[in-house]
Order: C-alpha cells, then sequence, then structure tokens
C-alpha cells in the first residue's frame, strides 16, 4: 500500500502496469545505448579472433588473400561428422591456393562432439589441427587444447599416408598417435575425425584447390 | 544498522557464498581459477551495487505488485550491459565465463539484497550493503577458486591477462606442474568437497571461538559441547 487514498483495483493495476512498463523501456533505452558502444568494438574483436584462430593453425605459411571471407561450403556428414554444411577457408598466395583450411567435427567425444579446425596444404599434408570447441574432462580429456597441451601438434606435417593407414590410431588401437592416461577415447576421436577430414581434402582435392580465385564467391552456399 | 554492521555482515557474518550459500551456481562453476573467480566475482560485485543504488532510489515509490518485477528488470538490464562491456574488452575473460555472466541474472544474492535490504534503506547504507555484500561473495569465489586452481591446475593465477590486460601476461605462479594437479579438484563434485570443506572449518573456528568465549566468560554454564 504505498498511497494513501483508496485507490480502485482497476486504478491500481493500471498504474502497476505502467510502472513495469515505464521501468522496461529505461532497461531497454540502457541496454540499446550499451549495444551501441559496443557493438562496432565486439564484431572487430571477434573478427581479430576468427583471424588468429585461421592463421594459428597455418604453421606460418605465407598468404596474401582474407581467408576469413573467401569460404567455400564443405558437406560430407560420413567425413566431416556433421549433418549440417560446414565451412572450408581457402588460403592463397597469388593465383595460387597454397592450403585449405576445414572446419571438422568429431562427433564421437567423449562429452559430445568436438569442432576441430584442420590446415591442409596443396600437397595433402597438414599444416596443423586446432580444437576450436570442446566439452572434454578437465584435466583428462582437454589435453587436446592446444592452450592445455603440445598434443594436437603431433599432426602437424602427418598426411594421408604418413603414418600409413593402419596407423593413424592411438597407441593403444596399435597407431602412431599418443593417447592420454586415463583418456583414451578423445584422443582417438580426434585422430579419427583429422584422418576423416584429409580422405575428405584428398576426394575433393580440384575443387578446393582447383578454383580460380575469381570464382571464389561462387562457393558460398 | 551502522556501516561496520553491514561491513561485518556481508563480508562475514552473512558472507553470501560461505554463509548465506546463495549463489552457489556460479561459486561452483566458476571457481575453478582465480581468475575466473575474480572476473565473475567483479562483475557480481559491480552489478550488486548497480541493482542496490536503483533499488534505494526507486524502490520506496514503486507498487508493491511490481516491485520484484522491476527489480529483475533492472538487474537483467544491468548485466547485460556488463556482458556487452566484457565481450568488447575482455574477450578472453568473457569466453572464460561463458554462460555464467548471464546467469548472474538468477543470482539470488542480488534480487535478495535489492528486496530485503536497499529497497528499505537510505542510499548510502544501500551502496554499502551492496559492496560488503559483493565482497564478501567475491572473497569466497577467489577463496574457492584458489584452492581449486592450486590443487588442480598446480598454478595460482594463472590467465589474469584475460582479466587485467595483456601487459599481466606470464603472471601468476606455476607451482608445481599441471600434470601432477589433481584433477578432481577442477570438476563439480571436486568443488561441492572442497566447499564442504570450507564450510566445515569455518564451522569449527566459529564453535572453537564460542567454547572459549564461554570459558573465558565467569562460567554460568558449564561447557557441554565437548
Amino acid at each position: 500500500m504505498d498511497t494513501r487514498s483508496p485507490d480502485s483495483a482497476p486504478r491500481r493495476a493500471l498504474r502497476a502496469g505502467a510502472v513495469l512498463a515505464i521501468a522496461a523501456a529505461c532497461a531497454a533505452g540502457l541496454v540499446a545505448v550499451v549495444n551501441r558502444y559496443t557493438e562496432p568494438r565486439i564484431a572487430a574483436v571477434q573478427r581479430a579472433q576468427r583471424v588468429a584462430e585461421l592463421t594459428a593453425v597455418m604453421g606460418g605459411i605465407a598468404y596474401d588473400n582474407d581467408p576469413l571471407s573467401d569460404i567455400v561450403s564443405v558437406h560430407d556428414p560420413e567425413l566431416l561428422g556433421s549433418e549440417q554444411p560446414l565451412l572450408a577457408h581457402r588460403v592463397r598466395l597469388g593465383e595460387e591456393t597454397v592450403a585449405v583450411l576445414v572446419n571438422a567435427v568429431a562427433p564421437d567425444g567423449y562429452a559430445g562432439p568436438v569442432r576441430l579446425l584442420v590446415a591442409v596444404d596443396a600437397q595433402g599434408r597438414l599444416l596443423g589441427v586446432r580444437v576450436l570447441e570442446h566439452r572434454e574432462t578437465p584435466g583428462l580429456g582437454d589435453l587436446i587444447d592446444e592452450r592445455r597441451s603440445r598434443w594436437i601438434h603431433g599432426f602437424d606435417g602427418r598426411a594421408l599416408d604418413d603414418p600409413p593407414r593402419a596407423r593413424w590410431q592411438v597407441r593403444k588401437d596399435g597407431g602412431d598417435f599418443d593417447q592420454f592416461t586415463g583418456a583414451t577415447v578423445t584422443p582417438r576421436a580426434i585422430v579419427r575425425a583429422v584422418r576423416d577430414a584429409l580422405e575428405y581434402v584428398a576426394r575433393h582435392h580440384d575443387e578446393l584447390f582447383g578454383a580460380a580465385p575469381a570464382s571464389s564467391g561462387s562457393g558460398t552456399p | 544498522m551502522d556501516a561496520r554492521a553491514i561491513l561485518r555482515d556481508g563480508l562475514l557474518q552473512s558472507n553470501p557464498g560461505l554463509v548465506q550459500l546463495l549463489g552457489l551456481c556460479p561459486l561452483l562453476a566458476v571457481s575453478n581459477s582465480v581468475a575466473n573467480a575474480l572476473g565473475l566475482g567483479l562483475a557480481t560485485l559491480g552489478v550488486l551495487v548497480a541493482s542496490n543504488l536503483v533499488a534505494a532510489l526507486v524502490g520506496p515509490y514503486l507498487p508493491r505488485e511490481v516491485r520484484l518485477a522491476v527489480f529483475v528488470i533492472v538487474i537483467a538490464a544491468a548485466v547485460t550491459a556488463v556482458e556487452l562491456a566484457m565481450a568488447a574488452w575482455r574477450p578472453g575473460l568473457h569466453d572464460s565465463l561463458g554462460i555464467f555472466l548471464p546467469l548472474i541474472i538468477t543470482n539470488c544474492l542480488i534480487l535478495s539484497r535489492a528486496e530485503s535490504f536497499a529497497s528499505r534503506q537510505p542510499l548510502p547504507r544501500a551502496l554499502l550493503d551492496g559492496m560488503a555484500m559483493g565482497a564478501g561473495f567475491l572473497i569466497a569465489l577467489v577463496m574457492l577458486g584458489a584452492v581449486r586452481e592450486l590443487l588442480g591446475s598446480g598454478s595460482l593465477g594463472a590467465g589474469l591477462e584475460l582479466l587485467l590486460g595483456p601487459a599481466f601476461a606470464g603472471a601468476g605462479w606455476q607451482v608445481f606442474p599441471q600434470s601432477s594437479g589433481l584433477r578432481f579438484a577442477l570438476l563439480p563434485p571436486g568443488a561441492f568437497v572442497l566447499l564442504g570443506l570450507m564450510l566445515a572449518l569455518g564451522n569449527a573456528r566459529a564453535a572453537a571461538r564460542k567454547r572459549d568465549a564461554a570459558a573465558g566468560a565467569p562460567a554460568d554454564v558449564p561447557d557441554t559441547a565437548a
């Protein structure tokens, strides 16, 4: 009872509604103002993060295009692990496509799908692999994250035939790649996903590397 | 209620994290490192002060029926503003706090301070209460964060540059190698157990102090607790 006058129920309800509406409008106004000032900066930060993500995986090769916008859509639920179409980025030096960066998913991580970025050069060699998103166990499976351990660099310089197909496994399964003590599921999923991504790039080599720069825009879905 | 009582309440006697056990969800989820704990603690502190400020200013004039709803809107707006600012200026910290940053809205600590304290008190007390309660929560978070980070990752203050800026890159200590850390401390069950141990320690100290006081005083009641 905040007023002394004996308000009728409808009047009280109207007053309460009006106060609520004013509060909502003020709050929305505040958020709009903050958004206005932060939006350009957030966009720039996110772009810089994505560019950093892309350059980190390329292992220092020279390029002169903007891989972030030079994209093709790739779709292969079998080899890339996702029902949805994914993006691949072309990395060019002059006229030549020197590498592609393929987004891939390891669908069978210990705690759900793991998103990967796999960089492959024109000869089919891995420039690098990075885990973009995962929910693996801290201290165990999360060693796949480059910030947590060097494990992911075990893929640098590998190719479909290096090691030979039968050895594209974790050591426990008779392959060449380390697993972690107490965590085999995660590395096993990543090794398989990386191999599958290489397989995909090999099968679609001409589409991914062949297209002339002029037609690059047509790659978007 | 004087200023000292407000401070003592927020920091110790009814510390929101360690005594009232409010906001357990972020307390347990984000306290896996000092950097995360400090980031969320500061964000919560800021929102709490802002919401107490608004509650003290407009609270007394709001119709009772919508007072809570208005506070929720105010808190949501403050949290959204903090989140946007953090995404713009501290993107690394924003990413590592993830969903727990917007979830500050649901921290019942903030709504309860606005409703049960700030809206019934003059502005200075409301602000002081916001700072004291926020600092109390922050301290609880950072303590738990320090213990978990030390046990789990063997470090203290790693990643602080995400919060404080690139000038602090490499700040923090690696006390022992991360690989020999106790993983359990980083997982949610570990958070529960460690928080429980901290509470038990606090209770034991409080009980001991009570016993001392009883023993030191002219004993009219025999101490049977021991």
